[in-house]
């Protein structure tokens, strides 16, 4: 098997698994559709909440901690698809290749550090 | 072009639907026993007996609650946004399934063998914190949106330490293909030389998958459920079906990166029933881990567990990725690998504890709030 047949062959099942999982779940919710009962009764569709009905959509405001842990978590994420590649090919550089790798891996700590001074990774 | 499967050559696709299939009937039966496993284990460590009625020793518990959840009323929810609020389940569901592609079950028997198994494995498995969040923001319900902004905080913040623990394991072993990374350890684990390494990824699983302790974003006493406020019956149900689809795929690929997989002890020589006997093992005991730890560990606070990823878990698995790149690149012994790792994990307990013992608020800061109510009250 050539490479390109190879890579076909290998990565079939990945396209049909998600048709399979999307059938699996298809199936399930159809089964239940059959078999469940339904009401008309208007008060179960209101929304869950201690006996009153809720003020204002809820998916609206979103706390902006969230949104720093996510700017690291790209930085990090990245870094990491960096490092990846690196690890298969740095024994076949040798030295060279390994001390930069720290160098950047020590940038990025630095960073790590500043954001922890800050207080980005501080949940309050 | 055709592929080999049973002894008989099939078409690609017609052979990867076969072995999807099989994958749907073993995930099926084996999340049907592991909730099952999970109600009879839990019931011990709480000193109760668990699911006795339905069956000889309740057996049939499992099967009784999804005929239960197949037969009970699916709501959604008027407020609820209809596209989001449907296809959740999918999102969350087939990201989790198609990480079986992967999984090297016993020696020639898996789905496919990738070349970049394990980074295909963390990036297809991250890809449900978006289902989780649609659950959130679809269910328009603020128990909901709160749960699914902590799952997703939790998951990715965690998804790093996993997925440097998976590297640092596959740098000793050379490979990112899981068979390779498997063979490589036929005669010793690489647990021994990454004793740190599989804390790691074990803590970051165990978040990953939303287990206790850290199970905050569906975390019953606060927020009624987290994301899955509003589903209800087989809806509802999918979402567990993914988390412990989620959990068997984590112990396996765990246990054939850290453990040995099929491969040690013995398994090239003895054969396929043994491999099968010591696969399974692993996989079991990786997953009784994770119950034992859900019976013993009480819920984390979110801001330790957020400062755990990011404070603790970050900066050792950095360092540990260093030091396997200085024993690989100046060729040192391997036993260096092993003391390294024991003192960087006494270190870890050592930081660990240190925070777990740490108050909320600083002291003085808590003292001071407290004389305040006194004199004002």
């Amino acid at each position: 098997m050539d490479s390109e047949t190879a890579l076909y062959v290998n990565y079939l099942p990945v396209l049909l698994g998600g048709v399979v999982g999307f059938i699996l779940i298809f199936t399930a919710l159809i089964g239940s559709r059959l078999l469940a009962p339904f009401s008309k009764e208007r008060q179960k569709l209101t929304t869950y909440e201690c006996g009153m009905l809720p003020i204002r959509r809820a998916s609206t405001n979103i706390g902006m901690r969230f949104y720093l842990y996510v700017i690291l978590f790209i930085v990090f994420d990245v870094e990491a698809v960096f490092i990846f590649p690196w690890a298969m090919s740095f024994l076949g550089i040798g030295a060279f290749a390994y001390w930069t790798m720290v160098l950047f891996i020590t940038i990025l700590a630095l960073s790590l550090g500043y954001a922890w001074k800050k207080g980005a990774l501080q949940w309050r | 072009m055709s592929v080999e499967l049973f002894g008989l050559s099939f078409n690609p696709w017609a052979d990867a639907a076969i072995r999807l299939q099989i994958i749907v009937g073993f995930m099926t039966v084996v999340v049907m026993g592991l909730i099952y496993a999970e109600r009879k284990i839990l019931a011990r460590f709480h000193q109760r007996i668990g699911p006795q009625r339905t069956g000889p020793k309740g057996t049939l518990q499992s099967v009784a609650d999804a005929v239960k959840l197949v037969g009970k009323e699916d709501l959604r929810p008027a407020a609820a946004d209809p596209w989001t609020f449907e296809l959740a389940p999918y999102f969350v569901f087939i990201p989790i399934f198609l990480g079986f592609v992967i999984v090297p079950w016993v020696q020639g028997w898996n789905v496919r063998i990738l070349e970049l198994g394990i980074l295909y494995f963390v990036a297809i498995s991250s890809i449900s914190i978006v289902g989780w969040l649609m659950a959130g923001w679809g269910s328009d319900n603020r128990y909901a949106i709160i749960g699914a902004l902590r799952a997703a905080a939790q998951g990715i913040s965690y998804e790093l330490p996993l997925v440097l623990a998976l590297l640092s394991a596959a740098m000793i072993a050379g490979s990112f293909q899981l068979d390779r990374i498997v063979e490589f350890q036929d005669t010793v684990p690489i647990l021994v030389w990454q004793p740190l390494g599989f804390f790691i990824f074990f803590v970051a699983a165990l978040a990953e998958l939303n287990r206790t302790p850290f199970d905050i974003p569906v975390g019953e006493s606060e927020i009624v459920g987290g994301p899955f406020v509003e589903y209800s019956g087989i809806r509802w149900s999918m979402f567990f079906l993914a988390e412990y689809a989620g959990m068997l795929i984590m112990a396996f690929v765990g246990s054939s990166v850290f453990l040995g997989g099929y491969a040690w002890p013995f398994g090239e020589e003895l054969g396929l029933p043994f491999q099968i006997l010591i696969s399974a093992a692993k996989g079991g005991l990786f997953i009784f881990l994770i119950f034992w730890v859900r019976a013993s560990v009480p819920r984390l606070r979110i801001d330790q567990l957020m400062g755990y990823s990011w404070k603790v878990l970050l900066p050792f698995s950095f360092l540990q990725i260093m030091i396997n790149g200085l024993v690989l690149v100046y060729d040192l012994p391997h036993v260096v690998l092993l003391v390294t790792g024991v003192a960087l994990l006494g270190a870890l307990f050592w930081v660990t504890d240190g925070i777990a013992r740490r108050p909320l608020q600083p002291r003085r800061k808590l003292a001071r709030v407290l004389a305040v109510q006194e004199s004002e009250g």
